[in-house]
């Protein structure tokens, strides 16, 4: 990590790393007995599925208070325990696990907002007759998702990777009865494959050239210097180092999972799951893991860095992640579905991450991570909460004016939007964006990023500011009564509210806690960076932005209340950009005529290969050995079985020969030892002859 | 013609007749005394080859018959006794009746 010039690097594996296995065992195992539960044991399953993770809870708190308190006497806590999986030769395998500033900041993020999810899916969950199952799933998730964020090794966190990629597909796939959701589900499977195809293959590159996948093994992992340095002058191809393209390699398989350009199309599908899925797995922390992924190689990503510029992987990383950023804030513009909005919000959200990343560095992308999980975790149960509340309407057109029968929603929702836009001072989201913002600023090699989230802040700014004014301003326009949920559900959306504001302070340019706890030196408070020229001309800018993006959207959407059946104000104004944006861009509509159209005929000359040419092959094959078959079996009877029944029946008749001596008759007996006798006699007296 | 010859001549006569009785009578009793009358023979040999042979003054062929009539004696008892089980399990003598020695 950058910060090794700060604090001294504390290594030495303490009692919470050697536990550190429990904290993604105790959901595991807590999946698997929901599993054998039956269909009716609905408060057993949820009991365990919440007292699994509470637990995890308490021993990500302990590892993270130790963290702490190793921070605040000064050392740098990067411990580990490692072990090894598999030998094959002198080679081994070693899996493992590491405790250090970055682990323990997302192994508390995540049990905390799986936990308040969990309970809130109690709620949400409560009239699903497939109750079990669903916990079972989630208990899954958590505990594969623990094992990412503490795995010390590369294989390690691919197998989790892999694990939650599928309880992914399994939870947007819960309800298969419904087509669409079935579909959704192996959308996302396949995308996600696409990245870690590349993923494992970065894998392998790198135990070819280090001869490990540990990340940190006092000195000898493949993010420590020595391994570095060999994996920078190895060269790969067009003048890259293999360090280089291992990044990228890894890369392509973390925007599979966070939904980069191409890879995103899966992300907004995947809300056909249930929402605190969404909530979870596709706003907090599955879509995070990739994230978090980068954020875990960045040694490797960062190796070799130019003087005053940044490495090509990252400047990659950066530029896919500015792109993603406004490419897919563009297409919430003109979304009607609530989860949909969050949806491409989130892929959005993700791209300023991944650009934080590459521009700022490991706090200032994680630091988006984590006020993101928590707001955007929020935003999602909000929306399922008014999904609930308008019985499971999810087009916001037909919402309307909910603020007055939803007042708890309405409240946390709006905490959660202003963060989301990065409304300013008071809320999470604006100082994590600013840090990205700032970050971009300062770039050397390309004034593009910059420019491009500047403009994604906008309109994240608009879309929220339309979603808002649909659902919770003007008249109700649905159909029945809209109705509060139920304290289960809200309770969490007030905790996660709190957070989506309380947060900000931990990251904010006078007391940088969070920059300073990751990268490992002392965190100082200087009020007098409030005053700096440079932080306030920031300050008015992000301030700026985030005020057009909501006067905009209040413009347009805010007081008026259009009918369903009526077209978008957008729509009147630039109809071809609205068809445009809301078909999504038709990247969709791209992947069908080209990969997919690839694909399937592919498939069918595979087909026609399979059954003509490989078939006719077979067909040959089994009519010669039908005839040795025939040859054989004459062979056998005729020749084989004939000699071998002929000579059964020699012994058979000898046999019966013989047996006819034995008569019973004693004179017959006697008879024939008088004979002997006799011919005995002879031969005595013959051969005794001189 | 020496006494020995003689002797023998008679022995196998004996001999011939007890195995000609033995082997062609069905009744079991029969083929016992044909048995003994074989055994006779043999034991007339003893004494002959005894009397005539280079040391008649030891007792070895007496003691040899004596033993042997021991035997024959005992063999008898055994023979007839199996016999007289046989007779009661199957109500026969004829030894073409019991042929149930067969394996």
């Amino acid at each position: 990590m950058q910060g090794t010039n700060g604090f001294a690097l504390q290594t030495a594996a303490s009692g919470i790393t050697q536990l550190l296995w429990l904290i993604p065992a105790i959901p595991m195992v807590a999946a698997g007995v929901i599993a054998l539960l039956k269909q009716p044991a609905r408060k057993l399953a949820a009991t365990l599925a919440i007292g699994s993770l509470a637990l995890s809870l308490l021993l990500a708190l302990v590892a993270f208070s130790h963290v702490l308190s190793g921070w605040t006497s000064g050392h740098n806590v990067r411990e580990t325990a490692n072990f090894t999986w598999l030998q094959f030769g002198t080679s081994t395998v070693d899996l493992g696990w590491v405790l250090d500033p970055l682990s323990a900041v997302m192994l508390v993020m995540v049990t905390f907002v799986g936990l308040l999810i969990v309970i809130y899916s109690t709620g949400y969950m409560a009239h699903d007759e497939n109750f079990t199952r669903f916990f079972c799933f989630l208990s899954l998730f958590a505990g594969a998702m623990l094992g990412v964020v503490i795995a010390n090794s590369l294989l390690l966190l691919f197998m989790c990777w892999e694990l939650v990629g599928l309880t992914s597909y399994l939870l947007i796939g819960f309800w298969y009865q419904k087509p669409s959701a079935a579909a959704a589900a192996k959308k996302a499977f396949l995308t996600t494959r696409v990245g870690d195809i590349f993923f494992l293959l970065g894998i392998v590159w790198l135990f070819a050239q280090t001869g490990t996948l540990l990340f940190y093994n006092s000195g000898a992992g493949s993010m420590e210097p020595a391994a570095l340095n060999g994996l920078l002058a190895a060269p790969a191809a067009l003048g890259l180092s293999a360090a280089t393209v291992i990044g990228l390699l890894i890369f392509a398989g973390a925007a599979g999972k966070s939904g980069q350009l191409p890879l995103h199309v899966w992300l907004p599908d995947a809300m056909e799951g249930p929402t605190p899925v969404s909530a979870l797995i596709h706003a907090a922390t599955m879509v995070a893991a990739g994230v978090y992924l980068i954020a875990r190689v960045y040694p490797l990503m960062q190796a070799g860095t130019p003087a005053g510029g940044i490495t090509t992987a990252l400047t990659v990383v950066t530029w896919v992640g500015a792109a993603t950023a406004v490419f897919a804030a563009l297409i919430a513009v003109a979304q009607d579905d609530i989860k949909r909005i969050l949806a491409y919000s989130t892929v959005s959200q993700l791209g300023y991450m991944m650009a934080g990343l590459g521009l700022g560095g490991v706090a200032v992308g994680m630091f988006h991570l984590i006020t993101h999980a928590f707001f955007k975790a929020l935003l999602f149960m909000g929306a399922g909460s008014v999904i609930h509340g308008v019985h499971e309407e999810q087009d916001v057109r037909k919402m309307g004016g909910l603020r007055k029968a939803m007042p708890l929603t309405f409240a946390t929702y709006a905490i959660g939007m202003l963060a989301l836009s990065g409304f300013p001072i008071v809320f999470s989201g604006f100082w994590s964006k600013d840090g990205i913002l700032a970050a971009a600023k300062d770039a050397h090699f390309s004034r593009g990023p910059f420019y491009l989230l500047v403009f994604g802040a906008v309109l994240t700014a608009f879309y929220m500011t339309r979603q808002v004014s649909y659902v919770f301003f003007g008249k109700w326009r649905g159909h029945g009564h809209a109705h509060e949920s139920p304290a289960v559900m809200t309770a969490p959306l007030a905790i996660l509210a709190f957070f989506a504001i309380a947060l900000g302070v931990i990251g904010t340019p006078a007391w940088p806690w969070f920059r300073s706890f990751l990268e490992g030196h002392a965190a100082a408070i200087e009020f007098g960076k409030f005053g700096e020229s440079e932080f306030l001309v920031l300050l008015l800018t992000s301030t700026l932005i985030v005020l057009v993006g909501l006067g905009f959207g209040w413009l347009l959407y805010g007081s008026k209340s259009p009918a369903p059946e009526e077209r978008d104000v957008l729509e009147k104004a630039v109809p071809p950009v609205w068809a445009a944006l809301r078909n999504r861009l038709y990247v969709d509509e791209f992947y069908g005529v080209t990969f997919i159209a690839f694909y399937k005929w592919w498939a069918e000359v595979a087909d026609w290969l399979d059954r003509r040419v490989w078939g006719g092959i077979v067909a040959l094959v089994i009519w010669v050995f039908g005839r040795l078959a025939h040859f054989d079996r004459f062979f056998d009877n005729e020749w084989v079985n004939g000699g071998f029944d002929k000579g059964c029946e020699e012994l058979y008749s000898g046999g019966g020969l013989l047996a006819r001596v034995q008569s019973g008759r004693t004179q017959t007996y006697l008879r024939l030892l008088a004979v002997a006798v006799v011919v005995l006699a002879v031969i005595l007296i013959w051969s005794s002859r001189p | 013609m020496s006494p020995l010859s003689c002797y023998l001549l008679v022995a196998a006569l004996v001999f011939a007749i007890g195995l000609a009785g033995a082997l062609t009578r069905r009744n079991a009793i029969l083929v016992l005394i044909g048995i003994e009358l074989m055994l006779n023979a043999a034991n007339l040999n003893l004494i002959a080859f005894w009397r005539y042979g280079p040391n008649p003054a030891a007792l070895t062929g007496l003691m040899f018959a004596v033993f042997s009539i021991a035997v024959a004696a005992a063999e008898a008892a055994v023979g007839l006794g199996l016999v007289i089980s046989i007779y009661r399990h199957l109500r026969t003598t004829d030894l073409d009746e019991i042929s149930r020695m067969k394996g």
